[in-house]
């Protein structure tokens, strides 16, 4: 069924007269599994993504455990070592990858689409996937690699700013802990703790199949299916719980040999299925999510030469990630950007944004719509994280139109309940 | 430069299409001004990048990073859009937009909805030739810049290991210096050293404009005409060659920083596309680099950190595009209870290894297969193939070297690569430098929750 493929040769360009954005398909597989699927014809390739609701949330108390889990996918599987299955993609121009954010953890996988090649790729993945090695020599090596690697963090004032400021905005919680882990916890895994991860999480009912590429829905389906098939039904586990915001406003300052301090300042901001939102973001691209005309940006940097980058976001999870403000400067500025930082943010909170301001970001946003999702590896992204949340398939056609409905008193009504001041965390690494 | 990869079971069919689908279209104007256009319909985006010859292998001492510094300024204003502005209309327009400076260019991009483009090309061309450099400006920029160099470099112990090491490794050439100079003297930056940067490199003659996206060249020719047209031509004064002396014999060094891990870096000194004499030994390079570092199933992944486990990581890469020469490098980070002496050790003899057998057959055919695939998968990105011809065309290749990738890595025999290992992977070209750890102390001090905070 591969005639797309033949043709390609002779139909050189596919023009697209009216644009809109992707058609999203979706289904279930009989053992639970989401999948989520857009065919693009343009280029003869295709992204899968395989996602499991296994991220670091998922640790526990093994703080890392995902994060090893998922490297663990990048050795042996089925009756190849870890040479052969790295050079089965190789051999055919495949890229594979695997990894752990805080919510969720992946398998990836790009391949040419032509038969022979994808077959061999898709088996690859596949045999990884269901039958996965974990054998103890490559544990242990991805055990000191791990281990290696989280030592080589602590050489970076960002990184500790980074671990430390979730560590004070959650706490116990299972979002307070970095995905890497901790040299302690990661120091005390064993081979059986994958295993019984993977066994765990790595089920059907917990998987979300996403396919964005040159196939036909039915060769879809088909993938769908054979990628999921042989894993065990298993369930979905509950979902993480809620998060006790902070009370109190509270500092940390952290003495490191750098000639710069990283701070940042924040507090558990939005989640995915929040009705702010758009509010929400759409006030943060003017505060600060904007790169070089957002509010934060002209303070800092444009009139004060302060820092390099200074900027602010908030990360949707499926609870509320942090709404962070960072930025970097000489140490004997420190105080002085703090202060400029939070009275921005005040200010914002305050007054909102003036309408020039709305009106412009509007206009940034809309304007720009379409290079949101204009490669395949990024639309992927996008229904990646509209299928993982749970996010309705007209996600990205009715965007625009959320964002235009947002007045500047929605925007300032939002920063006035969701951000507040008197709550703020503040993380300095640097100083010495 | 990125690995792209290979697939000889499908050769013709998506080489057939690429040879189609890739053209660029080009053109020159009276002034001199070179644009390119490569059609991309998959969106309707369009990207527009300007590129001009100058980087830091352009600048005199005293004055290193001034290239950095200027596309700072860049961003300053002009009479016609005073600070601001530029920024200000792209964001309205939804494009998005940055600079970047390298050895040998620097570039200033937007990316937006491709009836946007026109406005690019506008403000484009009138900061070509109107920008105002003002002292106060200039000020503040300067401590943004010396902010930058801070994060960049002063507080990453491998890129501070990686400056150092540049600058033992090459003793004439311009790639000693840092793309954004040293610190002494970025502080020493005046107006006039920037105006005097920006006269003699700021020049239609000297740039060459880059669209790839959902338009139509001759439109886009047009545009160009319109607001670069009428620009004069500039005498543009050629930078010295500056080439390096020979090397005679092995160069070390350490350099003790506060960090966590032992590093080792390793160089070669060899020669790129734009220097070497016979074509197919650059390319042997690109090919003996992809040999040990094209993926995981790659020599150093697969023999030094799988096999024998003496490196948490190991890696490898070649500058196919430098406009001057450069190293082959080697860098590793070593396992527990092993040292960056071991490290050197098996590295040294990954490399005795290329020159003493051939690499075998299958291997050869992994790294054309994934070049292969790689040129189709970079076509998902038009920024990507925007970068390649404008870095092209800017070193002093032509952008006809990209279509022609693919084929020149397939030509490459096992025999080429053994010849290139054997000429310039040799004991009196090699520069090394190891990170030597010292201690890091941290202290924490929390402070609760300082109450009373005010709205003003």
């Amino acid at each position: 069924m591969r005639i797309k493929f033949a043709l390609f040769c002779f139909i050189i360009v596919f023009t697209h007269n009216s644009f809109s954005a992707a058609k999203i398909e979706h289904w279930q597989t009989e053992k639970g599994s989401r999948v989520y699927f857009v065919q693009t014809e343009d280029l003869p390739l295709v992204d899968i993504k395989l996602t499991f609701d296994a991220g670091s949330a998922r640790d526990g108390y093994q703080f890392g455990i995902a994060a090893l889990t998922a490297e663990m996918f990048n050795t042996s599987a089925g009756s190849w070592n870890a040479d052969q299955v790295a050079q089965r993609f190789e051999s055919v121009g495949a890229q594979f990858n695997a990894g752990a954010s805080i919510d969720y953890a992946w398998l990836s996988l790009r391949s040419l689409t032509e038969k022979k090649l994808f077959n061999k790729a898709i088996e690859t993945l596949k045999t990884i996937l269901t039958q996965p090695g974990f054998n103890e020599v490559d544990f242990q090596r991805i055990k000191k690699q791990t281990l290696a690697g989280l030592k080589h963090r602590e050489e970076s004032p960002g990184a500790i700013a980074h671990i430390n400021f979730y560590k004070t905005l959650y706490g116990d919680h299972p979002y307070g802990h970095p995905t890497g882990g901790l040299i302690e916890t990661v120091s005390g895994f064993s081979q059986t703790d994958v295993r019984d991860f993977y066994q765990r999480y790595y089920v059907a009912a917990n998987a979300m199949v996403v396919i964005v590429g040159d196939l036909s829905k039915q060769e879809a389906e088909q993938l769908a299916l054979s990628l999921t098939a042989e894993l065990p039904q298993g369930q979905k586990p509950e979902a993480i719980p809620a998060i006790p915001g902070p009370s109190k406003a509270g500092t940390q300052n952290i003495a490191f040999p750098s000639t710069q301090t990283h701070i940042l300042a924040g507090l558990p901001g939005s989640h995915r299925k929040d009705p702010d939102y758009f509010a929400l973001y759409l006030g943060n691209h003017i505060l600060g999510g904007s790169g070089l005309v957002s509010q934060l940006f002209k303070e800092v940097r444009e009139k004060r030469g302060l820092a390099y980058s200074a900027y602010s976001y908030f990360s949707p999870f499926f609870r509320p990630g942090p709404f962070t403000m960072g930025l970097q400067t000489r140490n004997d500025q420190t105080a002085k950007a703090i202060e400029v930082m939070r009275n921005t943010l005040i200010n914002f909170i305050k007054n909102g944004p003036t309408e020039a301001e709305l009106t412009a970001a509007k206009k940034n946003i809309t304007g720009g719509f379409v290079l949101r999702f204009d490669t395949n590896r990024k639309l992927m992204e996008y229904v990646n994280m509209i299928g993982f949340y749970q996010k309705p398939l007209d996600y990205l056609d009715t965007f625009q139109s959320k964002i235009e409905a947002l007045s500047t008193a929605d925007i300032k009504d939002a920063f006035q309940r969701r951000v507040k001041p008197e709550h703020l965390q503040i993380v300095t690494v640097g100083g010495r | 430069m990125k690995f792209r990869d290979i697939l000889i079971l499908c050769l013709c069919l998506p080489a057939l299409a690429i040879a189609d689908n890739n053209k660029v279209h080009e053109k020159i104007l009276s002034n001199g001004l070179k644009i390119l256009v490569k059609e991309d319909r998959r969106s309707p985006v369009a990207v527009s990048q300007i590129w001009y010859k100058v980087g830091s292998s352009y600048e005199p001492g005293g004055v290193t990073g001034i290239s950095h510094m200027l596309e700072h300024m860049m961003f300053k204003g002009t009479e016609a859009y005073p600070q601001g502005e530029f920024s200000r209309i792209i964001a309205e327009n939804g494009g998005r937009e940055n600079a970047f400076t390298g050895r040998d260019y620097t570039a200033y991009f937007q990316t937006v909805e491709k009836s946007r483009l026109e406005i690019c090309l506008k403000l484009e061309a009138d900061r070509m030739r109107n920008i105002k450099l003002v002292p106060e400006e200039l000020k503040k920029e300067l401590q943004v810049v010396t902010e930058e160099r801070r994060m960049r470099t002063e507080d990453k112990p491998r890129a501070k290991t990686r400056e150092h090491f540049q600058a033992m490794a090459f003793s004439n050439s311009p790639y000693k210096n840092p793309v954004i100079g040293w610190p002494a003297d970025i502080a020493g930056y005046t107006v006039a050293d920037l105006e005097a940067w920006y006269q003699r490199w700021y020049a239609p003659n000297n740039a060459t404009l880059v669209v790839v996206g959902d338009v139509e060249p001759t439109e886009v020719f047009n545009l160009a005409e319109r607001y670069f047209g009428g620009f004069e031509k500039s005498d543009i004064v050629d930078v010295k060659p500056q080439t390096e002396i020979e090397q005679f014999g092995a160069r070390k060094m350490t350099v003790k920083l506060p960090a966590k891990l032992p590093y080792i870096m390793m160089g070669y000194k060899v020669p790129t596309l734009n220097t070497v004499e016979q074509e197919w030994e650059a390319y042997a390079l690109e090919v003996l680099a992809g040999i040990l570092d094209g993926g995981n199933g790659a020599r150093l992944t697969s023999r030094l950190v799988r096999g024998q486990q003496i490196a948490v990581s190991a890696g490898a890469g070649y500058s196919l595009y430098s406009r001057l020469d450069d190293l082959f490098s080697l860098a590793a980070t070593p396992a527990p209870g092993k040292n960056v002496f071991d490290l050197e050790y098996a590295l040294k003899n990954e490399i005795y290894q290329l020159k003493n057998e051939l690499v075998s057959d299958q291997e050869l055919q992994r790294i054309k297969a994934q070049v292969l695939a790689g040129a189709v998968y970079e076509r998902d990105s038009n920024f990507y193939q925007a970068m390649q011809l404008g870095m092209l065309e800017t070193i002093g290749l032509s952008w006809r070297k990209v279509a022609e990738y693919v084929e020149k890595i397939n030509q490459i025999t096992a025999q080429q690569i053994r010849a290139v290992a054997r000429q310039y992977l040799i004991e009196d070209r090699l520069n090394i430098a190891y990170l030597d750890p010292q201690a890091i102390e941290e202290t924490q001090s929390t402070q609760a929750a300082a109450g009373g905070r005010h709205a003003h």
